[in-house]
């Protein structure tokens, strides 16, 4: 026990609390005319707007998995199953390396879409796809297990009284997996806003273009801006402690649908 | 198993449950066609690039003393970093099913951080409380310690960022294990070590070492934290992730993917021996 409070305090408690104060200790103006900067707001809006086209992405994406993996059987299921982890075991560097050259306009990906004269390199659109694959396994291993422990006889009462297989899915199902969903949505999409290593090599970084709000901090630290750089960091702990208390709102109303 | 294969006969033999055929091969192709350009080709590229110019140039970017001592301190990381996590989180599992205390909430709360924090965040932060600049670092300094780019500052971010994993993995396990195996053992007279040693220890074994495993692969591979508090100095702070950074950012794609492909190994063993231990965990 005493282990375990000690730990904690000087690993995460007294470095967090640091950048807390420090940011507090700020002159209020200095503070504000950062993080309203034009240039620090578009990696904010950037960030949290590639997250969160990711995070749908990965609900739709992410969900037909689990339900894929979990319903069907098919020849390479256990293969596909154990890739789901694949982007929690990869290092985000080399990810990263990956999807920049696939989607150079020499790469392999990126050839082929150069010809339709779309270019995912150096755009949003390329951050977005670096994303999906960070947040993608959150999704399919929040819905899996409750995909798997949902009871047979639910559908099949709902089918005996005359429902049809959609009717089934969405009056049934989908509520029942629902929350399970939110989660995982929500943990992809806080996950994302913070992702660096993944991103940097396909996102060309352009400042007010495809520069995420991790990188500022990332800049601002090179240039020893240490002030700035809390400042931008400070506002990006918010949203993430934000997103922590929606996720644990989700599981309290989770637990109780349950009760 | 056995259940396993009668859910599994039940699921196929009750055609009310089955999607029709056409919309599980929909499906299932949609699947493999997420699969093939997220997963597949991701690590079909990281070979063939590593490869492109001959097993010879592969091997030498491997063999290159500046590479090997990004191993050797990815390596020292590890091993400093997953026995501390582990005690860490075989304590804070244990705290938190087998006991009631004041803050267990928070306790929960803190262990789901260092999935919410930036990684860029992680590392900043103990620049911000040892750096150079600050009277910590400073003090730190006159005595001839150095944290921030430098060994134990990548050591220390790390720890932040790997922290959760074996906790997170225990909880669960010993949550479904309940505590009756331990009360047994300590109204016979057990003392709580012995109690741990003997009754929880063999327990959690197999939840223990996947935890350790994923802890394992993820301090190998953090890039964002570590890139922050290393400084970047050559065969002195730079891990295996920085390393392929470096190489990559120079043009020299080759050697960038032969280091990486070594990291994709790793992934891919992490991923195996999970898929090894999950059957056993089941099989018990």
């Amino acid at each position: 026990m005493g282990y375990t409070v000690f730990y904690l305090s000087a690993i995460v408690i007294v470095p967090l609390s640091t950048l807390v104060f420090g940011a507090f200790r700020m002159d209020p103006q200095a503070f504000i005319s950062t993080v309203t900067s034009p240039r620090v707001l578009a990696s904010y809006r950037l960030s949290l707007s590639t997250a969160l086209v990711a995070a749908i992405f990965n609900a739709v994406a992410g969900f037909l998995t689990a339900w894929t993996l979990v319903r069907y059987r098919f020849p390479g299921r256990k293969v596909l199953d154990a890739l789901v982890d694949l982007p929690f075991a990869l290092p985000t560097a080399v990810a990263g390396i990956c999807f920049a050259t696939l989607y150079s306009p020499v790469g392999w990906i990126g050839q082929i879409l150069a010809k339709a004269d779309i270019q995912l390199i150096n755009a949003p659109s390329g951050i977005v796809v670096a994303l999906i694959f960070i947040g993608f396994p959150f999704v399919v291993r929040t819905v899996q297990p409750v995909l798997s422990e949902l009871e047979p006889e639910m559908e099949e009462s709902a089918q005996s009284l005359g429902a049809n297989r959609w009717q089934t899915f969405r009056k049934i199902l989908l509520p029942h997996l629902f929350p399970a969903l939110l989660t995982g949505v929500t943990l992809a999409f806080a996950r994302a806003i913070g992702e660096y290593g993944s991103v940097i090599f396909i996102a060309g970084n352009l400042p007010f273009k495809t520069e995420i709000a991790p990188l500022m901090i990332m800049t601002k630290l090179d240039q020893f801006d240490y002030d700035g750089a809390s400042a931008v960091a400070f506002v990006l702990l918010l949203i993430s402690f934000t997103m922590l208390l929606v996720l644990n709102g989700i599981q309290r109303w989770q637990q109780k649908a349950y009760q | 198993m056995q259940t396993n294969h009668t859910q599994e006969a039940l699921i196929i033999t009750n055609p009310n449950r089955n999607d029709h055929p056409a919309v599980q091969l929909i499906l299932i192709l949609l699947t493999f066609l997420f699969f093939a350009g997220f997963i597949f080709l991701p690590l079909g590229l990281v070979f063939a690039q590593a490869f492109q110019k001959g097993t010879a140039l592969y091997l030498e970017a491997i063999r290159d003393p500046i590479a090997i001592s990004a191993v050797k301190l990815t390596l020292l990381t590890a091993a400093i970093v997953v026995p501390l996590n582990a005690v860490f989180g075989v304590t804070a599992a244990w705290a938190i099913t087998k006991f009631s205390f004041r803050g267990k909430t928070l306790l929960i709360s803190l262990l789901d951080l260092p999935f919410a924090v930036s990684p860029v965040i992680a590392g900043l932060i103990f620049v911000l409380l040892a750096g150079s600049r600050t009277s910590l670092g400073s003090w730190l300094g006159d005595h001839g310690i150095k944290i921030i780019f430098s060994t134990p500052g990548i050591v220390i971010a790390t720890l932040f960022v790997t922290f959760p994993f074996i906790a997170r993995e225990l909880i669960p396990l010993m949550e479904s294990q309940g505590r009756e195996e331990e009360e047994a053992a300590i109204t016979l007279g057990a003392k709580g070590w012995q109690t741990f040693r003997i009754i929880t220890l063999p327990n959690i074994r197999w939840g223990l070492m996947y935890g350790m495993i994923l802890c394992t692969a993820r301090s190998i591979g953090e890039f964002g934290a570590v890139s922050v508090v290393s400084g970047h100095i050559r065969g002195m702070t730079n891990t295996i992730p920085l390393h392929v950074e470096i190489l990559y950012s120079e043009y020299n794609y080759t050697a960038s993917f032969a280091v990486a492909s070594i990291l994709v190994f790793l992934a891919l063993a992490t991923i195996a021996v999970k898929a090894l231990v999950e059957k056993r965990v089941h099989n018990q």
